[in-house]
Parts: structure tokens; sequence; C-alpha cells
């Protein structure tokens, strides 16, 4: 679907990306994760064709976006970090005239439209000013702007900025909704909204793509499984000494133990979560909880950007 | 064509749901009959016909100074609120963007030129016009705010704010109206050159006293294609940057 070759892109003398290099397969949901002012609104905006590269080729579904880029934007929703909407306008007028600019037949917009406020649960909105819509709900026209002419490729540049917990939820639930009928690729400094959303990352820092890979991928690489947390009744030391039997499991370390329930974390694939519940089980352990790694991502991305980036203690992490 | 037309429409639609598109045309009016009646009807009496050609000479200069402000906002409010990615990430070319923005703009105008046929006409009730004279007075309102409007987009596509788009748009509006008083000031050839790109003083004075001349719309239309034409470079432009 994408192909990026030497990918690099000039502020004047700063080079904001450098020579990045990836490809993206149709359908697949990407992650594009960095601290702020890494190169990534930069990447979004060459890849939806707002910018032009300064030098290396990109290709949408094989078209080359500096040859073409009229065709490729015909493929492309692009959300940009700011929802590009027009207050007076109500929301249906809007994505109407979206859909119109972006080729929609007159007299398929209708439709289009009724279809991109069902995805984004915008209906009720329709005859709404945007002037007058939450942040969240602005969000939510922001994401149906990007899929009314029903795109191949989807770039949301994070979609879930400013957003309160539970809109922050509600977001991923609709793009993960969206999986199957576009490539997505999704950008965001909020790790745990890439964890659970993505099929596959890619970290740039720097203005270059210091790793790519499922999150398992990178965790290898980085030199670890990743890491399996439990929470058990009794003693830490009996759950250690079963979950050592269990193979692939590594060292563990209690994270706390009061009230006669003990908390462990092991380093360990996350895929041996049921071969270690029936394990504990089996030798009568009273298993409460168990769970991948809670700051597996964020260990791996601090352990991506720390050598490169001296300001990561008081960085753009959530 | 289709994109250019969606543009102009939702544009002109801003202009008539926002209140500064009211507020200028208000002004407009407003300016257009009190000077009508303060510089134009005061004094000695005068022919029907020098009553209107000074009607044409404040709607001209009152043209001029709105365009100004109905332009400005065209790209630059767009760029400040971060909208314009919407238009620049959509299959439209950035001369659709920037005729369709141009073309809104040129049609609130003329709304607004339409709106003050009212003083021509209490001449043609009280007095003796043509009405050729009436046409080609507000055919040349029309090429001058065209003009006007054009360099303005030029102004607004070149500033990152809706203020600077005003300023930009100014000074270039200024610079070319002064270029008759760098006319007289030059030798040959820039006295020519000068005198020929002047905005107002050699061109619009013909249509004002109801004629109309072939040069004078050349050089507007011209005028027009060539601020256009340097808006969509800036906005070409832009995408390399």
């Amino acid at each position: 679907m994408i192909e990026v070759k030497g990918l690099t892109k000039y502020y004047g003398e700063h080079a904001a990306i450098s020579d990045l290099d990836f490809s993206i397969a149709s359908g697949e949901v990407i992650g594009f994760l960095g601290l702020n002012g890494a190169g990534k609104s930069t990447t979004l905006k060459v890849l939806g064709c707002v910018l032009l590269p300064t030098a290396g080729v990109v290709t949408v579904d094989g078209i080359d976006i500096a040859r073409d880029p009229h065709e490729v934007r015909r493929r492309i929703g692009f959300l940009p970090d700011t929802p590009p909407l027009y207050n007076e306008m109500t929301v249906g007028r809007y994505l109407a005239f979206v859909a119109q600019l972006r080729g929609v037949p007159a007299g398929e917009t209708a439709q289009a439209v009724a279809e991109a406020e069902r995805k984004t649960a915008t209906t009720e909105k329709h005859d709404e000013l945007i002037a007058s819509l939450s942040h969240g709900y602005r969000q939510r026209v922001g994401v149906a702007q990007a899929l009314v002419h029903r795109p191949k490729l989807l770039i949301l540049d994070e979609p879930t900025s400013g957003l309160d917990p539970v809109q922050i939820v509600e977001m991923r639930n609709m793009i993960r909704a969206l999986r199957g009928a576009h490539t997505i690729l999704l950008s965001s400094h909020i790790l745990s909204e890439i964890s659970q959303t993505c099929d596959r990352l890619l970290v740039i820092q720097s203005g270059k793509i210091v790793a790519q890979g499922t999150e398992q991928e990178l965790a290898r690489d980085m030199g670890g499984g990743g890491t399996i947390e439990i929470e058990v009744v009794g003693t830490s030391a009996r759950a250690i000494e079963i979950a050592r039997t269990v193979e692939g499991v590594g060292p563990g370390r209690v994270l706390a133990e009061a009230d006669g329930v003990a908390t462990l974390s092991f380093i360990a694939p996350p895929d041996l979560r049921p071969k270690l519940a029936r394990a504990l089980v089996q030798n009568g352990v009273d298993l409460l909880r168990i769970d991948r790694g809670a700051a597996r991502l964020e260990s791996i991305f601090l352990q991506l950007t720390k050598e490169k980036d001296t300001r990561l203690p008081s960085g753009g992490l959530q | 064509m289709r994109s250019t037309l969606l543009i102009a429409r939702r544009e002109l639609g801003a202009y008539l749901r926002s209140m500064t598109g009211y507020v200028i045309a208000a002004l407009v009016l407003a300016i257009d009959g009190v000077f009508f009646q303060a510089f134009v009807m005061s004094g000695a009496d005068k022919l029907s016909s020098q009553v209107l050609s000074g009607f044409f000479e404040i709607a001209g200069g009152v043209t001029m100074v709105s365009s100004v402000f109905i332009s400005m906002r065209l790209l630059a409010e767009e760029r400040q609120t971060g909208t314009l990615v919407l238009l620049t990430s959509s299959p439209v070319r950035d001369s659709e963007i920037v005729i369709g923005k141009f073309l809104s703009a040129l049609v609130f105008l003329g709304m607004i030129t339409l709106a003050t046929v009212y003083i021509p006409a209490l001449i043609f009730v009280n007095g003796k016009v043509s009405f050729g004279h009436m046409a080609a007075g507000y055919i040349g309102l029309l090429l001058l705010g065209s003009a006007s409007l054009a360099v303005g987009t030029l102004g607004s596509a070149l500033a990152r704010t809706q203020v600077l788009a005003a300023i930009f748009s100014g000074c270039m509006m200024a610079a070319l109206v002064v270029c008759w008083m760098l006319g007289r000031v030059t030798e040959r050839p820039f006295s020519d050159i000068f005198a020929t790109i002047a905005l107002w003083q050699k061109h619009f004075p013909a249509f004002q006293a109801g004629q109309i001349h072939l040069r004078d719309v050349f050089f507007y239309l011209a005028l027009t294609y060539l601020a256009l034409f340097g808006a969509t470079r800036v906005m070409e432009a832009r995408r390399w940057r």
C-alpha cells in the first residue's frame, strides 16, 4: 500500500525527517510513535500529500506522490493534528462539502455522509453547527471528514489529542471498527493508545526511524521477551517457584505483597499467559489476575529513544 | 471546475454567515452614501453626468480599500485556523483553490457594488444620465474590484495571518496606486511603465466618464491573471518548503 524509500524533508536548513525507509501493507493498522518534534507530523503531511518531499520516493498504491499527488489524494483520508473544521457550517453540510471536494458524485453524497456519520457516531449531530460541538465530537467529525470519500488509506495524526479518558476509549473503539475497511496509519505519543490499537509500530526519533515491527518483535529485538504480571493469594515465594517451572518464564520480582495478596512480574512473552495460569492453578495457587506487563511498550520506547534524546525525562510520554 | 465552484460556494456562504461580511458591506454602503452626499452633491450646481462621474470616483476608491479587507481572510484565515490542510490534502489543484476563493470574493464584492445602484438611480430620477454611462461605470468598478481582489488574494497567500495579509495587500495596492506619481518624476521608459501600471489614475477615469477602452479592460484582466498566478505559485511553493 505504502512504500517509503529515503524520505527526507527539510524546513530551510533543518532536516525534519531524514532518510526514512518503511513499507505498509494493505489492511494494516500502523502506529507511528515518537516524542513531540520527532518528525511524526511532517512524515504524515508528506504521506497525506500536503507537503512534498525534499528527497526520496513515496508511493501509495504504486503511485508516486511527487509525480501524481492529485491521484494519491483521492486514495487518502487525512486527519491533521488539529481537525480542519469550518465552524460556521453544520456537520452534514460540512461532510457533504468534503465528500464532493474529494470526488464523491453528487448523487452519492448523502449516502457517503450518512455512512461516515454512522461510523463515527455523529449522526445525531448532523444538523448542528460545528462551532457548538464539544472537543470529542469535533475530533469525531475530523475523522468523519477523513473517511467520507471511502479512501483506502486513513492517516490520523494524534486522533486522541486533548480527549478525556472516556472519549479516548470511544475513539479507540471507533478506530478499531475501521480496521479492515481501510489501511490506517495512526500517530500518537500516548503509548497505551498505540499498543491497544495497532498491528505494528514505527518508532521515529529525531527524524529517523529507530525501530519498526510488532510490539513483540520490538521487545525481542531489545533483548527482552516482555513481561507478565500476576496477582495471587498467598506468598510470592510459592508463585515464583511454580512459575519458574514453566518453560520460557524468566526471573520474577515482587511488585507488592500485602493482606495475603502478592503482585508479581515475570520476564516472559505474553503468549505464555495461558501456560503460566494453568501451572499456577494446577499447583493450588489461587490466581486473581494475569496480564501482560503494563509498562512494556513504555520500556521499549524509553530504550529506543533514550540514547538519542537527552530531554526524555521531561518529554511527551503518557 | 467542479472543485472551484464548490470552494467558491462554500466561501461565499462563509461571507454571508459571518458578521465580518455584513460589517464590510454596511461600511462600504455607508461610506459610499456619506461621501457621495458630502463631496459630490455639495458645492456648485453640476451636470448629471458630472455627479455620476463623481460617484464612480468615490466608489472606485472605496472598492479598492474594501477589496483589501474582503480578500485578507481568503487563504490567510484558513492557514491561521488550520483548515487549509483540508483543501491541500484533497484532490484539488492549488489553482482551483485560489480561483475558487477569488471568485467567492468577487461575487461578494459584486453584490455590495450592486447594492449601491440606488445612488445612480437617484441621479437618473432627478437628472439626465445615460444607461451606457452607468453600465460603463459599473463594469469599471467590477474590473477594478477584480484586480484589487486578485492582489488581495496574493497578499493572503503570502501571509500567515489575516492582519499580515491586509498589510501586504494594502502595501501592494498603495504601490500600484501611486505608480502614476513615480511616472511623473522619472524619465522614459520608466515613466511610461509606471504610468501604465498605475491601478487607478491611468485606467479608471475613462470608465468613470462612461467610456470603455479595450486597453483598460485588458490591463485589469491582465493584473487579475498575474496576481492569481502569483498566488497559485505561492501556494505550490509552500508545499516544497
